[in-house]
């Protein structure tokens, strides 16, 4: 099977499964803007058969990509060889985020186990197991009118920034979409992409805490 | 300003594939910076060999920029810290008086070290060996004009056919991945259409004997185009990739 056996196979397989966060940061919007509907979007989103394979499809991109950039890095370090270089400089045009992906992608996992225990442990899996459940924003409440949470999402946002910034473009450039022309356009929609998704997700964190700590009454 | 200076040479040694290899410490005087690296190395190896020590083994051969013999990490980088050019066109006046310089061989599990900065490149050759080429029918030449040619796609062919194979990408690359190499030498052929008829045999074959060879997985960093001394550009991988996974696709 090529999307095992070969390089670029299993680069293909890193930039599919790594584009998928596309969606999630929209339907957050909707609870500033309205929280009705966000409790709607929740009701939605319960245990239909689409919200299920929905989150399987997810779950399973996230768990193959996690599998592949450990792989993958082994590979990697085992094709460097025993003997690491001495000094070494990084060049201008070369990324950070470029070089410490594996290591972004712990921190933005980290975050997003921590995640999943606060919403979706008692949102859907509940509701799969057949309890009934409150409402979405109830959750929101109990999350984010705990002061700690803010910071620590903010340093997984800052994780996911840079590890977008980079992942974006390179998953275009993996599958071929990309030229002169539209490497330096890929990089730009990527900055301006991981800047959506940070600023939507950071907004999104800032609004409850203030709003569920009291600060701010609207 | 100074026409000659002093400084310290930090060379990795070792004495076979097998050996142990250790950096050894020469103190280098009154170089001329009109020297070039490799010569600075030959001033070097004159002076082992009349102290009756083994001369520092590396590769080198046209020192003109053109074989892709000579290697060496300087300082961090391979071919030295000038851009678009290899370390025989690289001169000590790059270099200041009281410096250190550190120099290493390529570092990769596919290029094996040989004897101190001597690395075997053989996997390169095994590479272009498993499809790096055009199949000709032999007969009479046809007319010049006879298959028309853009000179955009004639200038890029040209330019990613300019890859000397020196390795400097996969000595460059933290992954030890020979994509930047693999990807120009797809390129030229595939921007062709006398290189199109077997272009999806081509690449598949390459790329199958890349992995193989155990070269790393890219992971499209840039550091190969960034220390290229040809300037090979980035979107040659980007083609590379096209190509796989159309290949793959029409399979």
């Amino acid at each position: 099977m090529w999307l095992t056996n070969s390089s670029v196979g299993r680069k293909v397989v890193m930039s599919v499964t790594g584009l998928f966060l596309v969606l999630h940061a929209l339907m957050n919007a909707v609870a500033i803007i309205s929280l009705e509907a966000y409790d709607a979007i929740c009701e939605f989103l319960g245990a239909n058969w689409y919200a299920v394979l929905g989150t399987l499809v997810l779950a399973g991109g996230f768990a193959i990509h996690i599998i592949y950039a450990f792989w993958l890095t082994l590979q990697n370090r085992k094709a460097r060889g025993n003997n690491r270089y001495a000094v070494t400089t990084k060049p201008k045009d070369v990324e950070w985020a470029s070089q410490n992906m594996l290591v972004l992608g712990i921190i933005v996992c980290c975050f997003l186990i921590l995640h999943l225990v606060q919403f979706w442990a008692k949102m859907q899996l509940p509701e799969l197991m057949g309890e009934h459940i409150m409402r979405g924003q109830d959750y929101l409440q109990a999350t984010f009118s705990q002061w700690w949470v803010l910071p620590v999402y903010l340093i997984g946002f800052a994780a996911l920034w840079f590890h977008i910034s980079h992942g974006f473009w390179s998953a275009f450039q993996t599958l071929g979409t990309a030229n002169d022309k539209w490497i330096p356009r890929w990089q730009c929609i990527s900055k301006w992409w991981a800047s959506i998704v940070f600023i939507l997700f950071a907004v999104e964190a800032i609004y409850f805490t203030l709003h569920f700590t009291g600060v701010i009454n609207c | 300003m100074d026409t000659s200076i002093s400084f310290k040479l930090k060379v990795w040694r070792q004495a076979n594939a097998h050996a142990e290899g250790r950096f050894e410490t020469y103190e280098m005087r009154d170089i001329p910076t009109d020297t070039s690296f490799l010569e600075m190395m030959d001033i070097l190896n004159e002076q082992l060999i009349e102290k009756g020590e083994e001369p520092v083994t590396f590769d080198h051969d046209c020192r003109e920029g053109i074989c892709g013999m000579c290697s060496l990490y300087v300082n961090g980088h391979p071919h030295g810290p000038a851009t678009g050019a290899t370390t025989c066109q690289l001169y000590m006046r790059r270099f200041k008086d009281g410096d250190t310089i550190t120099v290493e061989p390529w570092r990769s599990a596919a290029f094996p070290v040989i004897k101190d900065l001597m690395v075997n490149r053989n996997a390169f050759d095994q590479i272009q060996q498993a499809g790096g080429y055009v199949s000709f029918q032999t007969g009479g030449a046809q007319d010049a004009n006879a298959i028309p040619i853009s000179k955009d796609a004639a200038d890029e062919a040209m330019d990613s056919a300019t890859c000397i194979g020196c390795g400097a990408c996969v000595a460059a690359c933290k992954n030890g991945s020979a994509m930047l190499f693999l990807s120009a030498k797809v390129s030229q052929f595939a921007l062709l259409p006398q290189g199109r008829a077997e272009a999806k045999r081509r690449v598949k074959a390459m790329l199958a004997k890349m992995d193989e060879l155990g070269f790393g997985n890219c992971t499209n960093t840039g550091a190969c185009a960034a220390e290229c001394p040809k300037n090979i550009k980035l979107s040659n991988i980007a083609r590379l990739n096209r190509e796989f996974l159309c290949a793959k696709c029409s399979d």
